[in-house]
């Protein structure tokens, strides 16, 4: 299972802050996850039309390239604003 | 502790002082504070004149102490610094109020003042905050500003 969390406007397009999810296979990174979850459709769409939308695994930030793996907490967001 | 993330008030002249106590080595202690500004809310349309009347802030629990800490460390490494004090608010703030505070003190004014902008900088685009303004005519999400990358940019060197 994966942690996965989403912030601000994403969260709120979404629904939920939250969710557990096996990783399904052939989902091996985080650009990946992002699309599994995308292909959910309707709201879910959001994580591939936010603008520069960001990532982070294990609290640190980033690229899709990032591998994902069972245990992971993994975090979708729209850029920062904060200061 | 040198990072927090509080709804609570600081204190800025306290923090300041407690930089230098019982040090005689400090010669500079440069800070910043961020404050909610009463302004058009971002993004509105021409003619539209819906003020902010409170801002949201809302973080990653977590992530947001990492990313603060591994921002001080950065700083500590490219400049002779000695105490390093970020506090950051998270909750319901009203025009006026306090968001952000960063005070770091040296031997001298140029290390100080510099980091200090440095951490500013990369707290704008590295830490997991985002601002959500209220006005009469609803809530809207903050848009991540591009002069805001570009600053963070600016103190890159090279490879990193």
């Amino acid at each position: 299972m994966v942690k996965i969390l989403f912030f601000a406007g994403l969260r709120e397009a979404l629904g939920t802050g939250s969710e557990s999810l096996a990783l399904p296979a052939g989902v091996g990174t985080v650009g990946a996850l992002r699309d599994h979850l995308a292909a959910r459709g309707e709201a879910w769409s959001a994580l591939a039309t936010t603008k520069n939308l960001r990532a982070a695994v294990n609290q640190q930030m980033v690229g899709p390239d990032a591998p994902v793996k069972a245990g992971d907490e993994v975090a979708f967001f729209p850029p920062v604003t904060g200061g | 502790m040198s990072v927090s993330v509080q709804e609570a008030d600081f204190d800025a002249g306290a923090e300041i002082a407690a930089l230098s106590a019982g040090r005689d080595d400090v010669g500079a202690v440069a800070s910043f504070v961020g404050l909610v500004r009463a302004d058009k809310a971002a993004g509105v349309g021409a003619g539209n004149t819906a003020m902010v009347q409170a801002m949201t802030l809302e973080h990653y629990p977590g992530m947001t102490e990492k990313a603060l800490e591994a921002i001080v460390t950065e700083a500590r490494g490219r400049w002779e610094i000695y105490g390093v004090r970020v506090i950051h608010r998270v909750g319901k703030l009203l025009p006026g109020d306090r968001i952000v505070f960063v005070a770091v003190s040296s031997a001298h004014r140029g290390e100080a003042f510099a980091a200090c902008e440095f951490i500013m900088d990369y707290l704008k685009t590295r830490a997991p905050f985002w601002k959500k303004e209220d006005t009469a005519t609803g809530g809207r999400w903050v848009d991540a500003r591009e002069s805001d990358d570009q600053a963070a940019v600016r103190w890159q060197t090279g490879k990193d």
